[in-house]
């Protein structure tokens, strides 16, 4: 069951499908930890991929550019930020419901408009997407280089968002008043930090973020939109934040733990046939619950997370 | 001193909550260079007029002159724009950031921090304050005292000449008061100006120069400190004499109540703060607990109430052994009353109703719950009952007791509990944050308690309070009791070397 483990060959054919299955999860986890470092919840990111997913496609498909894909994912992902936080910081809505509303409402709207603006559905597109880069002399070592540095520019950019939010949050200025704004909104408030525009700026970013890991999806893994196309992603993403601890660097290991479970259930489908594929598929989620239950107990989430604030609320 | 320019004038100042107004027609005047006082009782509307000032909360009419020249401040940045600071009466600080990183937080600056420069100048500021502060500790590890000498830092960080703390010394054990009086002259030498407010009328007669006087929101006074005495100023203040000295008549002593044999507990870092201590409270007697803060007392109250377990030794309730009972049921069956110290963590749900926690350990049972049904109605009129008996401030008991001045909290407790007939009334630091009048209260209640048959078991760190109501003492040091006495043959000298660990020859 598991030979696959020892042939470098197909050990390095997983390995790069695990890295390819978790840049969604990277892009949605980190900016689902960028909500919630500022104190917004946002569970909405499963909602979001789907809205970046379906504004690639309708970019692309009438741009005729994968870059017009990327810059109309950004915008639908900016969009669905903006509308978290004006119900959930300026109006206190409860957080968890906007989210919830979101993630409904970008399912049915996304299936609905791909019918409508594509010429016989999303999945019979064939849309114009990013290739692979290869970085010289690197992407030739063998076995790891394909895997590391023959990938789409995408990926690239995933990876350098953990290191851009690690950067922005533990060594600059804003990212102190982000941290703090996260824990005490009342501290930040009296310290003179803008505490709405903060929030707003980090749930506004973060929700494009997500959105990207949608366009991945379209534009460089399946050329086509189909319905629900985000597949649990966003909760995974979410259970990755929890067992990062909100850490950057700790969530971005966690995505890659799911990306290679992801990709090793898709190996032993293959291998298996008379085994339900279902059993397999289910195994990330499983890994999930796991991981969650054993490390739940230290996960300490920003104080104020899911909490909208009131000045003069005592 | 009267010709000093005026720093900060208000005139007119209204603020609203809903219909209700904590702010009506607040008019004061701080002249430059002093130590301005402000005094009233607990929801006079102190905290909210801070609050204006510092552009927490936006003013409902009114007008602030800052130097002379008319301001509008809707922000605490535009507050420390105009050299304003204020230490909350609650801190708001980020406890899990360090001492560094909360001085200079919303401080303009290159993006990519580079705190070395400014950790450096903390530590000078610290040390021209005569305080020892590690810029790296995390904030929630430090002392609530040295907590406080941050949030001053943080003001003086910022060039702040007008400085106001909201009940600074209500924190403090006796000798850090001390350490910061010395500082807060030394800030007015400066040339800065202080906002103060506190509820201890000695301090306002030590320490400022005027005092204004605040009742329902409104200024009831404002006096020059060298014309007022302490009476005066407590009678402007509730607006009725305030009793002093209390009398009492000798206590009718019945069996004992709490009987604590050699009693060994451990603090939360895990190390020992009880070590074998014993006493006993016999019904109709009110003994005190005196000695330094951080003595084992905070232990002591919890240990009794369940909410710490005991290593070694023995609890006893009226008799009973306690070890086989939780929390509620030393309530509920041994007949114990607590008022724990921190009345916002462990006494209240803040986000309920007043009437709610009034019940809150009784709500299960007859006569406020049957058959598993809640009556709210029976719940409504026994808040409305006890609110008027203990004169609770507030507007109606479906109000969140959040939104209540931290007295009449207490004062939500203390009825609760009272209202249980209790047989032992633990008491922890129940008249700390307030003002002379809920003080006189406070204690009235716990003698007549008393007088029923009460044993009462008062432990605070007001020497001068438990001298007018306690009728024995026992002096704790380092979790154990080191001597004990009547009232009568107390001596705040006796009770002052007992409580530095030196025994009485
Ligand atoms: N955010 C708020 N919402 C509603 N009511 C409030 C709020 N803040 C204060 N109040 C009410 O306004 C009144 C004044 O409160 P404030 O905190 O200013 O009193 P205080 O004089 O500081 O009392 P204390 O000595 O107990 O601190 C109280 O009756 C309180 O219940
Ligand atoms: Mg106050």
């Amino acid at each position: 069951m598991f030979d696959f483990l020892i042939d470098p060959v197909q050990l390095a054919n997983v390995l790069g499908t695990a890295l390819r299955l978790s840049i969604p999860l990277i892009f949605a986890a980190m900016g689902g930890l960028l909500c919630e470092r500022s104190g917004v919840f946002n569970i909405a990111l499963e909602g979001q991929i789907l809205f970046g997913a379906f504004g690639a496609a309708v970019g692309a498909f009438y741009f005729g550019s994968a870059y017009g894909g990327l810059v109309i994912a950004i915008a639908f992902g900016a969009a669905s930020g903006l509308l978290l936080a004006v119900l959930g910081i300026t109006l206190r809505v409860n957080q968890i419901v906007v989210g919830i509303a979101i993630i409904l409402f970008a399912t049915g709207f996304t299936s609905f408009m791909s019918r409508l603006l594509f010429p016989g559905g999303g999945n019979s597109l064939k849309l114009d997407g990013f290739s692979n880069i290869d970085i010289p002399l690197l992407s030739d070592i063998p076995i790891l280089g394909p895997v590391l540095f023959s990938q789409n520019g995408l990926v690239y950019v995933a990876i350098f968002s953990v290191f851009a939010v690690h950067f922005v949050l533990f060594r600059t200025r804003v990212g102190m008043s982000i941290r703090a704004v996260g824990e005490s909104p009342a501290a930040a408030d009296a310290a003179g930090i803008h505490v709405f525009a903060l929030r707003y700026a980090c749930v506004i970013i973060g929700s494009s973020l997500a959105a990207l890991g949608g366009a991945y999806l379209v534009l460089t893994q399946v050329l086509l939109f189909s319905d629900n196309i985000s597949a649990g992603k966003g909760f995974i993403a979410l259970a990755a934040i929890v067992l990062g601890r909100w850490q950057p660097s700790i969530a971005f290991m966690a995505c890659l733990l799911f990306g290679l479970f992801d990709a090793v259930q898709l190996r032993m489908q293959f291998d298996q046939p008379d085994i339900p594929y279902q059993v397999f598929a289910a195994l990330p989620y499983l890994v999930a619950i796991l991981a969650l239950v054993g490390l739940m107990g230290q996960a300490n989430p920003p104080s104020s997370v899911g909490r909208p604030y009131d000045r003069e609320m005592r | 001193m009267t010709a000093a320019p005026a720093r900060l004038t208000l005139e007119g100042i209204v603020k609203r909550f809903g219909t209700f107004r904590a702010n009506d027609n607040v008019s004061l005047k701080i002249a430059k260079g002093s130590i301005h006082a402000i005094l009233g009782e607990n929801g006079a509307g102190k905290s909210t007029l801070m609050n204006v000032i510092y552009g927490l909360y936006e003013q409902d009419g009114g007008r602030i002159l800052s130097n002379g020249k008319e301001v509008r401040i809707t922000d605490p940045r535009e507050a420390m724009a105009l050299g304003i600071g204020m230490v909350h009466q609650h801190f708001k600080q980020v406890n899990t950031m360090s001492v560094v990183e909360n001085v200079v937080l919303g401080l303009p600056g290159r993006q990519i921090l580079n705190l070395d420069e400014d950790r450096r100048r903390i530590k000078e500021l610290a040390d021209e304050l005569g305080s020892e502060i590690d810029p790296d500790q995390p904030m929630w590890t430090l002392p609530i005292g040295t907590q406080q000498r941050v949030e001053i830092l943080k003001m003086l960080y910022r060039d702040a000449d007008l400085l106001i703390l909201d009940e600074p010394t209500s924190v403090l054990t006796p000798t850090e008061i001390k350490a910061f009086f010395v500082l807060l002259e030394k800030l007015r030498e400066s040339g800065r100006t202080i906002l103060l407010i506190t509820h201890k009328l000695d301090e306002v007669m030590d320490l400022a120069d005027r005092v204004t006087v605040m009742r329902l929101g409104r200024v009831e006074a404002e006096l020059e400190i060298a014309n007022t005495t302490p009476r005066e100023l407590a009678r402007v203040m509730v607006g009725r004499d305030v009793v002093f000295d209390i009398q009492h008549a000798p206590p009718k002593v019945g069996d004992p109540v709490l009987e604590l044999d050699e009693i060994t507990a451990v603090d939360d870092r895990g190390i020992g703060a009880l070590h074998g201590l014993s006493l006993t409270v016999r019904g109709g007697e009110i003994l005190g607990i005196v000695g330094i803060d951080g003595n084992g007392q905070g232990e002591l109250a919890e240990a009794i109430a369940g909410l710490r377990s005991i290593s070694q030794g023995r609890i006893a309730i009226c008799g009973q052994d306690a070890s086989g009972f939780d929390p509620s049921e030393r309530k509920s069956v041994l007949k114990m009353g607590y008022v724990p110290e921190d009345r916002q963590k462990v006494g209240l749900d803040l986000d309920s109703d007043i009437a709610f926690n009034m019940v809150l350990r009784s709500f299960r049972a007859p006569p406020f719950s049957k058959y598993g049904w809640i009556d709210f109605k029976k719940i409504r009129a026994h808040a409305v009952d006890l609110a008027e008996r203990y004169d609770i401030r507030m507007q109606s008991v479906s109000q969140r007791v959040r939104d209540l001045s931290g007295g009449n909290q207490q004062k939500i407790i203390l009825a609760r509990e009272i209202e249980d007939n209790p047989k032992l009334l633990v008491v922890a630091q129940p008249t700390k944050g307030l003002d002379v009048g809920a003080i006189e209260f406070v204690q009235r209640t716990l003698l007549a308690q008393r007088d029923q048959g009460t044993g009462v078991l008062y432990i605070s760190s007001e020497l001068e309070e438990l001298l007018l109501v306690a009728d024995r003492l026992a002096v704790i040091f380092k979790g154990r009791i080191i001597g004990d006495m009547p009232a009568s043959e107390a001596t705040s000298e006796k009770l002052g070397l007992l409580m530095t660990g030196r025994e009485l020859a």
